[in-house]
């Protein structure tokens, strides 16, 4: 596939911190990483996921003003930024890898309408549901 | 009471990220007890600090909050499971059905058990949405006292978006 989206990006509050746990904790891998001074640009992605990149990026100057990031920076911190969804093989399994690794779960692995889910934070706050995949039946 | 301030004060994210702890927990388990002091302590700050901070945070005070997430949880399970009334009040945090009851009125504008009747004829296609997206959306929107609401009274219906506050 040539067309369709390449990059979706998260605000974080400290790159360094996102890269540990997304390619750490959550098993991605890191597709770019690359400094311009003080800017750095830093995309991981999914490994069964090789066509779509999530970018870690941080609230900061030169693309975000003074006030515009520090507004941003809480609206991260608060949890609320836009939903996230991460699809997996095996709910309850990859909750207690995850919890192992020291992922922090607002919500432990349920049932519900015939599906299980899960909910866990990023270190920023971004706001993660982990959702059983229902392969079979897509 | 402080007014909040034409230009918002911010807020240290750090702090907000901690506070953010505090409201997850609520969400995981709305049914328990949450004094300020249990709060405080998932927060890391002072008691007196928490109550403010929270408030200035995310617009409502925290037992303010706690309380729409207990009226939400009712409600899915008011349209989701056979519960017996009075199981669910227990279930979402009240020690008698008449507080619940009371309580869910002044909130939604309407009874437990009324609730239920309505949601059963009218089945919602919700399936596709994530179901704590779809629980989100319709969490009471609790702009208002509850004491405050329930002078209010007459027609809030779910249908209606409900009015913001006029002084």
């Amino acid at each position: 596939m040539s067309q369709g989206i390449g990059v979706v990006g998260l605000y974080v509050r400290d790159q360094d911190e996102a890269l540990e746990f997304y390619v750490g904790k959550l098993g991605f891998r890191v597709h770019t990483d690359a400094r311009n001074g003080d800017y750095r640009w830093l995309t991981v992605q999914h490994p069964e996921q090789p066509s779509l990149q999530l970018g870690l990026f941080k609230p900061q100057a030169p693309v975000l003003d003074e006030s515009t990031a520090r507004t941003v920076k809480e609206i991260v911190a608060k949890g609320a930024m836009p939903p996230l969804v991460l699809d997996v093989d095996d709910c309850r399994a990859s909750y207690e890898a995850m919890r192992a690794a020291g992922v922090e779960f607002t919500q432990a692995p349920e049932e519900r309408y015939g599906n299980v889910d899960a909910n866990f934070r990023d270190p920023s706050g971004n706001g993660w549901k982990m959702i059983e995949s229902r392969r079979a039946s897509a | 009471m402080r007014k909040p301030a034409q230009g918002r004060t911010s807020q240290d994210p750090e702090l907000l990220r901690r506070l953010l702890r505090a409201k997850d927990r609520m969400d995981a388990a709305s049914q328990e007890a949450w004094p300020v002091e249990r709060l405080a302590r998932v927060s890391s700050v002072s008691e007196a600090h928490f109550a403010r901070s929270f408030k200035e945070a995310f617009g409502v005070p925290p037992h303010r909050y706690l309380l729409t997430r207990r009226i939400e949880r009712a409600k899915a399970l008011l349209r989701d499971t056979e519960l017996p009334i009075l199981d669910i009040a227990l279930q979402t945090g009240w020690n008698s059905l008449g507080t619940f009851g009371r309580t869910f009125r002044d909130v939604t504008g309407e009874s437990p058990g009324g609730l239920r009747a309505r949601e059963r004829t009218a089945r919602h296609e919700l399936e596709r949405v994530p179901a704590c997206y779809a629980s989100a959306a319709h969490r009471p929107d609790l702009t208002s006292a509850v004491s405050e609401k329930r002078r209010q009274e007459a027609g809030v219906t779910k249908d209606a978006p409900q009015k913001p506050e006029v002084a």
